[in-house]
């Protein structure tokens, strides 16, 4: 099975079932499939070949789920690129994939106008909210994507298919420690996987709505839409959760069933007064990405007294490890489960052996849900997906730490590098350094996480100044903010006389971190 | 009025563009489609209003309506007021 066929195989059941709602527009699943499939075919005329790769740098948009399911239609392979993207990352990205088409808005592009010269691969763009009714602007070599969408000599009927399942699906950028993003590649065998044992997991039925808000550049996002379109259901997706009541109203007025989180947006929900609101709909909340602090969940258990809690673990890299089944949620508050169905999770220590209960090791996942590697990068590749048992088969080393009860649920300890974990978005030290050091007067800087109620972790960058440099906060900052997403910007800034190193006259985070606790004691 | 459009203007220039120039921050631009602004920052901006302006702002009042833009926010801030005084 492919993924686009979850659109497919739902607009050939259902098709005047309201599919997808966004602000004020709602879209049964014929209007989907149609557009969808007239995006596919300009994508296939534009000259997108099977398996080339097609950017996809939108906001939480009709147009957003509507270019995805039209890139695997044209067979070609989508990433979808936050909107807060930098120029200077989204052009590394858009080079490191050799995206041969980019699909955005006419907002989005205007930073990226100067880089063209700097995009060799990049063939065509197509743009949504272009202000003439033309279909095609020549000279900047942009399509309108809305007159794409309804373009009526473009075929409804899909293209032929030209993929079978083990061809490449996406690529989801993630932080990486030495900096630079890599390009998880995710075929349609795993996504399928991962959708299907986590909706049977999740028990969804086609009459569930579920409501999103995160990014879709975010794998959990993502997959609200992908597993909502395969059930047959219906998604409401929203821009954010800035406006926490927006969103409530939301959850009351599309009786929604299914409503994911992240531990920051439980720390908004739960500061809300939600005196009057009832939830009758709603069946069941997910949290992954960061551990829900047992506060958090007693907490969500009051305020959603008939609602299935469920506490989940996972990585990109296979998108879920593991459910807690929400009956024992008020038993082990602290455990993220046990693997997911189809799945085989173990913990092993640094010589690759299984561990008895209760010792702390790596985790290592087995499934048809695990990656196919790094987008060309062997080496990176090879240090996470090991050989397993059967001959050529490869298992996920995942760099996280865990422990398992005699019962067999996981309990996780941390992270084997120093990667961060703020608002649920995986964060490489590294990244932010490399623009610290591009500041004029920065001579050292280290960037750890700190403990922080809202964000799970918080980002501080603990800095030296070259003599006679003079630098505040917001300098740091406002710097920062240039060149990276919002989510990486600093919270807080320290400036040290010296940082810490190893032996070896690294500088060590560990030890800088260590400074950091003293000092907030 | 005046004054209030440019304190709430200097905070979100301060809070939420880190103090870069704000040529770009037109009175209209709604934060959301921005990018300025997400869920902690409107808390933030929250404590802010309330302290700043001594008013109390109900958890149902934090709607774009009210907050996305210096527009909207001088607009529910005149409207606050005017029931205070």
């Amino acid at each position: 099975m492919q993924v686009e066929e979850f659109l497919e195989l739902s607009a050939g059941r259902s098709p005047e079932k309201t599919a997808l709602v966004c602000r004020d527009r709602r879209l049964t699943y014929r209007e989907v499939e149609e557009q969808c499939n007239r995006l596919a075919h300009a994508l296939v005329a534009e000259g997108v070949q099977r398996g080339e790769r097609v950017a996809i740098y939108l906001e939480n948009s009709v147009e957003a789920v509507l270019s995805i399911f039209a890139v695997l239609k044209a067979g070609a392979v989508f990433l979808v690129v936050n909107p807060t993207t930098k120029v200077d990352k989204l052009t590394y990205i858009l080079n490191n994939c050799r995206a041969v088409a980019l699909i955005t808005d006419i907002r989005n592009l205007a930073g990226l106008e100067s880089r063209r010269p700097q995009l060799p691969h990049l063939k065509s763009i197509f743009a949504a909210g272009m202000s003439s009714t033309s279909l095609r602007d020549s000279e900047a070599q942009l399509v309108s994507l809305e007159n794409t969408l309804s373009r009526a000599d473009l075929p409804n009927l899909p293209p032929v298919k030209k993929c079978i399942d083990i061809d490449l699906a996406a690529l989801v950028y993630t932080s990486g420690s030495t900096g630079k993003p890599k390009g998880v590649m995710l075929t349609h065998l795993n996504i399928v996987s991962a959708a299907t044992s986590i909706t049977t997991y999740l028990e969804n039925v086609p009459d569930d709505v579920i409501l999103n808000v995160l990014p879709l550049s975010f794998d959990y996002g993502l997959y609200q839409v992908l597993m909502a379109f395969k059930i047959g259901g219906t998604i409401i997706l929203e821009p954010s959760f800035t406006y926490p009541y927006t969103v409530i109203e939301k959850l009351v007025q599309e009786k929604v069933t299914g409503f994911p989180l992240v531990p920051t947006i439980s720390a908004i929900l739960l500061q809300l007064d939600l005196k009057g609101y009832d939830f009758p709909s709603l069946r069941y909340v997910t949290n992954t990405a960061a551990a829900l602090p047992t506060r958090h969940i007693r907490q969500l258990r009051k305020v959603f007294p008939h609602v299935k809690l469920y506490s989940m673990y996972g990585l990109t890299e296979c998108k879920r490890v593991s459910y807690l089944p929400p009956d024992q949620i008020d038993l082990r508050p602290t455990s993220v489960g046990r693997g997911m169905p189809n799945e085989e999770v173990y913990i092993v220590d640094d010589n690759g052996r299984r561990v008895s209960p209760g010792v702390i090791g790596e985790l290592v996942v087995r499934g048809s849900n695990v990656m196919k590697g790094y987008w060309e990068l062997p080496e990176e590749t090879d240090k996470v997906l090991r050989c397993g048992h059967l001959p050529g088969e490869k298992v996920l080393y995942t760099g996280d730490l865990f422990r398992m009860d005699e019962e067999g649920f996981l309990y996780f300890v941390g992270r084997k590098d120093d990667i961060i974990k703020c608002r649920g978005e995986k964060v490489s030290p590294k990244e932010i350094e490399d623009v610290l050091y591009s500041l004029d007067g920065v001579a050292e800087a280290a960037v750890i996480g700190v403990p922080d109620g809202l964000l799970g972790q918080a980002i501080k960058a603990v800095i030296t100044l070259r003599e006679g440099a003079q630098l505040t906060q917001r300098d740091v900052q406002s710097h920062c903010s240039q060149h990276l997403e919002d989510f990486m910007v600093p919270k807080f800034v320290e400036f040290r006389d010296e940082l810490p190193k190893t032996d070896s006259g690294k500088i060590s985070r560990r030890l800088v971190a260590a400074g950091a606790l003293e000092a907030a004691e | 009025m005046q004054n209030i459009e440019q304190e709430l203007r200097q905070f979100v220039v301060d809070n939420f563009l880190f103090g870069q120039p704000n040529g770009h921050l037109s009175s209209s631009d709604s934060f959301l489609d921005k990018g300025i602004i997400d869920s902690t920052g409107v808390l933030e901006l929250v404590v802010f209003l309330e302290e700043t302006y001594r008013i109390k702002i109900q958890d149902r009042e934090l709607v774009p309506d009210n907050l996305d833009s210096i527009n909207n926010l001088v607009r529910f801030l005149e409207r606050k007021l005017q029931h205070t005084s």
